[in-house]
């Protein structure tokens, strides 16, 4: 059975684009059959974080103008045979989908793939309302900020109206230090505020940004990072794994590299 | 900054936890401050023709309440009103 999953957040530039890449290339990993739907038209960027940009032909509004066939535009990954990007358009805007014809590409999509994850655009306008249309769930990426939680809570609120299934909420970008400090909001802090169900907590890693530099998605590596996505992953499918503790080991190599500036 | 201060002073991650939980009660209520302040007002001159209450000590907010509606919470409005003196009720 497929599972259709919105990653969306409301506020740009919380960790969409690269939730999606991590979560649809770990799912890949577990062996599931996935496809990525970057369904930002006019502002493509789940291809570059991919590291799929030079293989793409078609896109996601030649597909549902029918200038393609849907298979003709999906993109295998370069690592996961199992895993591919429906890329979207760069030089058209929202309006060239409606969110019926979504409803319709979900539909034969389902019958071929485990999981259909589509990357939404920040905002809540037409291109929210073509990524959500299709959707059997969301998950919603804050990071412990005002802004964004706000956005997020606006999020929810929309997507209640829209009576989606399930709603599950990753916090994206955590910094133990400062949340120690006080500083910082922390994940009880969030999930309190929105009152949905956590599924996975993201430190702020600088491999993230190794990663998305290389075109490689770090899920699954030894990064803390890489690590939190694969969790996701996990409960994703359905298995219940512990949250991963954020805070413990940074802390000590923090404690130990402020020791060594000091000297 | 006396050392009292210091110790009294609230770290940043309570104030924005603060700051957003008001925020979303009048964002989920589609409810700005004004309009609350318009409330407020309406209360003290209803509840007036009937009592002597202390304005000044009268609060309102708009909190969750559960009930069995979506999700078993609602908003709910929530007033709190001093009355001061108990008026006798004329007869007419």
């Amino acid at each position: 059975m497929s599972e259709v999953i919105v990653i969306t957040s409301g506020k740009g530039g919380v960790g969409k684009t690269t939730t999606t890449a991590n979560v649809g290339t770990g799912l890949a990993m577990l062996n599931k059959k996935v496809i990525l739907i970057d369904t930002d038209i006019g502002l493509r960027n789940l291809d570059v974080v991919m590291g799929l940009e030079n293989r793409i032909v078609y896109n996601l509004v030649d597909v549902v103008e029918g200038s393609c066939r849907i298979k003709q535009a999906l993109i295998k990954d370069k690592r996961y045979p199992n895993l591919y990007l429906l890329p979207s358009a760069q030089t058209r805007d929202k309006t060239s989908v409606s969110p019926e014809q979504m409803k319709k590409l979900i539909e034969e999509l389902r019958e071929d793939f485990d999981y259909i994850i589509l990357d939404c655009p920040a905002g809540i306008e037409q291109g929210f309302k073509n990524a959500i249309a299709g959707a059997d769930r969301a998950i919603i990426v804050t990071t412990p900020e005002v802004s964004a939680i706000r956005d997020a809570d606006r999020i929810i609120g929309l997507l209640e109206a829209n009576e989606l299934k399930r709603m599950d909420l990753i916090v994206n970008r955590l910094r133990m230090d400062m949340v120690k400090r006080g500083d910082m909001m922390s994940i009880d802090d969030v999930v309190d505020i929105l009152a949905i169900n956590l599924i996975g907590a993201v430190p702020d890693d600088e491999n993230i940004v190794i990663s998305t530099n290389q075109g490689e998605p770090l899920v699954g590596n030894d990064s803390l990072a890489g690590k939190a996505f694969l969790n996701i992953c996990y409960r994703i499918t359905g298995e219940e794994v512990p949250l991963l503790n954020l805070g413990e080991n940074n802390n000590i190599w923090n404690k130990l590299a402020s020791l060594f500036k000091k000297n | 900054m006396s050392i009292m201060d210091f110790f009294k002073r609230k770290s940043s991650g309570d104030v924005a936890k603060d700051r957003l939980k008001l925020l979303l009660i009048s964002d989920r209520a589609n409810c700005t401050p004004q309009i609350m302040e318009l409330i407020k007002n309406d209360i003290i001159q209803v509840i007036s023709k009937y009592m002597e209450i202390d304005a000044e000590g009268l609060d309102i907010q708009i909190t969750q309440t559960e009930s069995e509606g979506r999700n078993g919470s609602v908003p709910a409005l929530y007033a709190n009103i001093p009355i001061k003196d108990l008026k006798h009720s004329k007869v007419n």
